[in-house]
């Protein structure tokens, strides 16, 4: 039995005269012990996809079920053995992180102690604070506190909404070290994020846009998937190049990609022309050199041509 | 004072208590530089930032925003400045002219000058047939450039840019960017904060803070080079890892 099986979830919103499909004749399943990823920016219908998943929400067409457990029939049972981290910080601000912890503890008839050995590598981090009121927390530690009291009560689904947004660098790695090690505990994890290179970390991800998934699989399949060649190209005047990249007929699509511009190539196209073209719009340093597609490259290839 | 810079910073400090949140910086910004201001959660950034755009009083040192006082001067220094925050700032239940037509009314804009540049600035988006539309009912993306379009509309001589691209779907950043090398190219500085590291490399120079200190700050280039790295994601990683405070002691203003 998969650990979430989904067909044909939809889902829209009414306001006034206007209807919003926020999420899209969705399929898809996540095997037990899976990390998935939900890879998409805001507005792509993600947290309506977890609301639905966690009987928050109920779906306008389909099905799905989560540890078995239908989402509309049984949401009892998978509110008790499901957790949910939301994007938007819901933990009590004017309780102290112990009382938070214990809080959802009695919620669901456990305690800290119980299973203790799930949150410890989380929990140690927080516990020299855990007289401090919630509200008074930094982000960081918010956001460990709010991860803890999704696991008090060992679920075997655990669905976090963009934990890692607006968090810098260093700190969205140690979360997911952190939850690389929830997985190797036996624990499904279902995990959305705007960031299109934490795809890499995950097992399988879905890409996700204007409520469709557009493409499901492992980094590798989708990266593979991409059939053109991409070139990164820099010069002396990265503005301009980028500019006269986009007059030279051989490039279907180019677009700033860090220190260099990445340019999807038609299928024929010349180096050589390629070099001599911008020799002659004058530029200088220039540098060219095959790339293989990330999933960035992948998603913004699947927002033009969706249908390919 | 360099002739042409147009932030000067030396030796600016703000202190919550016994806590230092920005410790003694100092740096120039050029006319119409893109200036990145990186830095870990709870290094200091938003607090610099804040005293630059004249909202948080300095503890010492010194700080000159196109040419303004940021002790003594700050009304001047608002007119002249514009500031995208993280969180979206335009009135959802007004229409895109109506937001337009409010932000440049405080700034003081004539009529004429509002009517004449609204138009421009709708063709240059291809948002004439929005106009009327409220900003609630936009796509993220377009809510995002509008807010910056919003942000430089009374021709500041220099814009804040707090996060501006979090969320943003790939494309649509990209065209975000687009905007900021062209408010750039007509002479307005830029000074932005961001999580991509990516966008860094956009930069014409970075800085990184840790733990209230500039710690770098260089051309991405350069950066590279000096920390024997690939990208700017292992330069930031690398300085990032060395802070000590993890944001837990920081209070806000």
């Amino acid at each position: 039995m998969s650990a979430v099986q989904a067909y044909g979830l939809h889902k829209h919103y009414k306001s006034g005269k206007a209807s919003v499909e926020a999420v899209r004749n969705v399929s898809f399943e996540v095997s037990r012990g899976e990390l998935f990823g939900i890879i998409g920016p805001d507005g792509a219908g993600k947290t309506s996809l977890f609301r639905m998943l966690t009987t928050l929400l109920l779906p306008d067409k389909g099905t799905a079920t989560v540890d078995g457990s239908d989402i509309v029939k049984d949401y009892k049972a998978i509110r008790n053995k499901v957790g949910y981290m939301p994007g938007k910080f819901s933990l009590y601000q004017d309780l102290s992180v112990e009382e938070n912890l214990e809080f959802f503890a009695t919620l669901f008839k456990t305690s800290l102690a119980e299973n203790y050995d799930l949150v410890r590598d989380i929990y140690v981090q927080i516990e020299p604070f855990k007289k401090r009121r919630a509200g008074k927390l930094s982000g960081g530690m918010k956001q460990k506190l709010a991860l803890c009291c999704a696991l008090i009560h060992k679920p075997v689904v655990l669905f976090l909404d963009e934990p890692t947004t607006g968090v810098d660098a260093v700190s969205r790695k140690e979360f997911w070290d952190m939850l690389s090690k929830l997985k190797a505990q036996g624990i499904t994890i279902l995990v959305s994020t705007p960031y299109m290179d934490e795809a890499s970390l995950c097992d399988r991800v879905t890409l996700m846009q204007e409520g469709r998934f557009m493409t499901t699989g492992t980094p590798g399949e989708i990266r593979d998937s991409f059939k053109k060649t991409i070139l990164a190209v820099r010069s002396a005047d990265m503005f301009r190049l980028l500019q006269d990249l986009r007059s030279f007929k051989e490039i279907e699509d180019v677009y700033s990609f860090g220190e260099s511009h990445h340019a999807v190539m038609k299928d024929g196209y010349s180096l050589v022309n390629m070099e001599s073209f911008l020799a002659s719009k004058g530029h200088t340093e220039i540098y060219i050199q095959t790339v293989p597609p990330s999933i960035e490259d992948c998603f913004m290839q699947l927002m033009q041509y969706p249908h390919e | 004072m360099n002739e042409q810079s147009i932030i000067h910073v030396e030796q600016l400090t703000k202190r919550f208590g016994d806590f230092t949140a920005v410790d003694a910086i100092s740096f120039e910004v050029q006319r119409g530089e893109i200036f990145g201001f990186l830095g870990a959660n709870g290094a200091g950034k938003t607090t610099a930032m804040r005293m630059l755009c004249g909202l948080s009083m300095p503890t010492s040192g010194k700080a000159f925003v196109a040419g303004f006082d940021v002790y003594k001067q700050t009304e001047g220094l608002k007119r002249n400045i514009g500031y995208m925050s993280q969180k979206f700032s335009l009135y959802e239940d007004l229409t895109i002219k109506e937001n337009i037509r409010f932000y440049a009314g405080i700034y003081g804009k004539s009529d004429a000058f509002i009517k004449d540049k609204t138009a421009r600035l709708l063709h240059q988006l291809h948002l004439e047939d929005q106009a009327n539309k409220l900003v609630g009912s936009l796509p993220p993306g377009w809510k995002q450039k509008l807010a910056f379009s919003v942000a430089v509309f009374h021709e500041p001589r220099i814009v804040f840019l707090d996060e501006p691209t979090g969320g943003v779907d790939p494309v649509t950043r990209r065209e975000f960017w687009n905007l900021i090398y062209e408010a750039a190219a007509t002479g307005i500085t830029v000074f932005v904060t961001t999580h991509y590291m990516d966008e860094a490399e956009y930069c014409n120079r970075v800085t990184i803070m840790v733990d209230g200190r500039i710690e770098a700050l260089d051309t991405p280039s350069a950066l590279k080079q000096t920390y024997n790295a690939s990208s700017m994601n292992e330069v930031f990683l690398q300085l990032a890892r060395k802070a000590k405070r993890n944001g837990d002691e920081v209070k806000t203003a």
